[in-house]
């Protein structure tokens, strides 16, 4: 389904459409808050840039470091090519264990490997422990935005869900007894898992351990408690050394829900007495992005989420909407790498507003990418047929000046003329959901023309 | 070929020019500060994220202060890892079993640095009877040297030990969760308070 298709789909629920947008913004607005509190926030952005297109440059070596410090500490470190390979390393070690009970804190990468159906079908109970992805499991979905998962569903549709589920009440739909209910459910589980799974938001190669960070606190209680940590890991969430640290901290939470910095950002360098921790890297098409130098700087992603939060085409269309694990412009621009035929339609799906671009932590040029995407999909011929011959036709008019001029005269006389039902069949799209401008008096370069005298707009 | 030489390989067939570290002097602007308006700043933080701060004049008010938490009043599952402050009643080490760790109403576990700009507290394993007790504790209590209080994460980061400990967590606040319909729920997984005694 294209993605216009899927959010018409979201669409036709108005009154959930307008809350969505709004429960969206309000992190945009947290956000916003944190960002003009701090003096420094350009400099932070612009440090953090840096180090990444640093790392980058020397990403090999620094996997190394990496990997060498990592295994001096007590890890065992794995790499995978892709996300079969990285599937089939997380089922050896838990069946190297016996371990079948897993559980798992937020990982934006096992999702892109699709790995909880690869270890159920393997016979492996995997639960998600961070509220809003357990909520989503439940629900046989994946997340539908990369911090808040379950932001596409009101109070009592996770209420239902509990009742038939988990046993809470009928009619029981309080944010506040809905988690208390879930923090039971899932502390039976932390109490009798075999291994936990984790993501990790920052590898550090001078120092070789890994930065998990939670507010429920989640991925601590599975990586305390079981004898078994596995952490899969992509394999551009490198940083240099552990001061860089500083700068993402201090970025990463403040760009996602606003506050100053999560509840638990944990370091993890060692297994604990008598357990041990696995860390798997992943490329996954990490490696071919790097050898896209237009698209590269989708790299420095640190999934914070600022970008969906704020783009008007995400707050009204749902994660769901964009048929890739990451939605959002990030997702825009990642995904085509990936598969350009199956996500031809994603770059396109934005208004280019510039609005991803400005709130980036880690300024991905996100707008241009979009942009540049358009073109390469162009030339590939994965632009559709109508998209094509409409970019024609005003390829042409807007070549021509004299034309592109009678054009306006034209419209300008058809908005004020023509019946709205002659005028909406021609612009059913847009009319479906909104009035059609008013016809302004005269043309832009009319009004210039006057004022600075004939011959001035030429 | 191995998956390891297949990445390094791709990586250098990626043929990244190279890139300077950036200079990292701009991003920290809030050196000289005197150390009362740090605390001042870290208490007013800690009550944006959920915790409450209790200023003790020293050490020796610690005692009496413990005791007004519920817990220490009920004399039921208390584990104090705090040298000044032997308060336990559940004796835990390091090979203590899922069952004993789940047992915990109260931790009182020392803190090395504080963060004014975050409240964050850096808590290392060494102070730890166990690596779980900070999140499976449904009550936490950290006792915080004001002394200890850093103005941001650079500072923080620069005064933090190399090499670091097995496993190290800077804490701001208690557990929560916003993920039903945005609405904040203090007490998610981890605990469902948090205290912080500066002394």
């Amino acid at each position: 389904m294209s993605h216009s298709d899927a959010a018409r789909r979201f669409l036709a629920d108005q009154a959930r459409t307008t809350w969505h947008d709004q429960a969206v913004w309000s992190f945009r607005a947290k956000r916003d808050r944190q960002a003009y509190g701090i003096p420094e926030w350009e400099a932070l952005r612009e440090a953090a840039a840096g180090i990444k297109a640093h790392t980058m440059s020397r990403l090999g070596e620094y996997l190394e470091e990496f990997e060498r410090n990592a295994t001096q500490n007590g890890a065992v470190v794995h790499w995978a090519r892709d996300a079969a390979e990285h599937n089939r390393i997380v089922l050896e070690i838990l069946r190297n264990r016996g371990a079948t009970r897993l559980v798992k804190s937020k990982s934006m990468l096992t999702e892109e490997c699709g790995l909880n159906p690869f270890l159920e079908a393997h016979g492996i109970t995997v639960t998600d422990t961070d509220l809003g992805e357990r909520i989503v499991q439940l629900s046989g979905m994946g997340p539908s935005h990369i911090v808040a998962p379950a932001i596409h569903l009101r109070r009592e549709e996770v209420g239902d869900l509990f009742h038939r589920l988990l046993g809470t009440p009928e009619g029981l739909s309080d944010p506040t007894q809905l988690t208390a209910a879930a923090r039971l459910h899932l502390r039976e589980r932390f109490l009798a898992c075999d291994a936990a799974l984790t993501g990790a938001n920052f590898g550090v190669a001078e120092t070789g351990g890994i930065v998990v960070v939670t507010n429920e606190g989640n991925a601590d209680l599975g990586i305390a408690l079981a004898p078994l940590h596995i952490a899969s890991m992509g394999i551009e969430k490198l940083i240099p050394r552990l001061d860089h640290l500083a700068v993402f901290v201090r970025l990463l939470a403040r760009s996602t829900t606003g506050q100053p910095i999560s509840a638990y950002t944990s370091h993890v360098q060692a297994p604990r007495l008598g357990s041990a921790l696995h860390i798997i890297l992943v490329d996954n098409g990490r490696t071919a992005q790097l050898a896209r130098p237009e698209f590269r700087k989708s790299l420095h992603c640190i999934r914070c989420a600022a970008c969906l939060n704020t783009c008007p085409v995400f707050r009204r269309s749902g994660g769901y909407s964009y048929g890739y694990v990451l939605p959002g412009p990030i997702g825009q621009v990642l995904a085509p790498g990936v598969d350009a035929r199956a996500h031809r339609d994603l770059p396109f799906a934005s208004s280019l507003c510039l609005s991803c671009g400005d709130v980036c932590p880690v300024k991905v040029d996100l707008p241009d990418q979009l942009y540049r995407w358009r073109q390469r999909l162009g030339e590939q011929g994965l632009v559709s047929g109508r998209k094509r011959a409409v970019m024609r036709v005003m390829g042409w008019v807007m070549a021509r000046p004299a034309l592109y001029e009678r054009a306006g005269v034209l419209t300008r006389w058809a908005l004020r003329g023509l019946p709205r039902v002659v005028l909406a069949a021609f612009a059913r799209t847009w009319t479906a959901h909104r009035e059609l401008p008013e016809a302004p008096t005269e043309a832009f370069r009319d009004w210039y023309r006057k004022r600075r005298g004939a011959g001035a707009a030429r | 070929m191995s998956a390891r030489d297949a990445i390094l390989a791709a990586i250098r067939r990626a043929a990244v020019p190279p890139a300077e570290l950036p200079d990292l002097r701009e991003v920290s602007q809030v050196a000289g500060e005197a150390p009362p308006d740090l605390v001042r700043r870290f208490i007013a933080t800690l009550k944006e994220v959920g915790g409450g701060a209790v200023e003790l004049a020293g050490p020796d008010e610690l005692f009496g202060a413990v005791a007004v938490l519920p817990a220490v009043r009920a004399a039921r599952g208390i584990v104090s890892s705090v040298p000044e402050l032997d308060v336990s009643l559940l004796t835990l080490g390091p090979d203590a079993t899922r069952a004993q760790l789940d047992a915990i109403e109260q931790a009182i576990i020392p803190g090395r640095l504080g963060v004014a700009e975050n409240a964050a507290i850096w808590v290392d394993e060494a102070d730890l009877p166990h690596r779980a007790v900070p999140f499976v504790a449904q009550h936490m209590a950290i006792v915080l040297p004001k002394r200890d209080i850093v103005a941001d994460m650079h500072a923080a980061y620069r005064r933090l030990p190399r090499p670091l400990p097995g496993y190290g967590v800077f804490i701001s606040g208690p557990s929560k969760t916003a993920d039903i319909e945005q609405a904040l729920v203090i007490g998610a997984q981890g605990p469902k308070s948090l205290v912080v005694f500066l002394v």
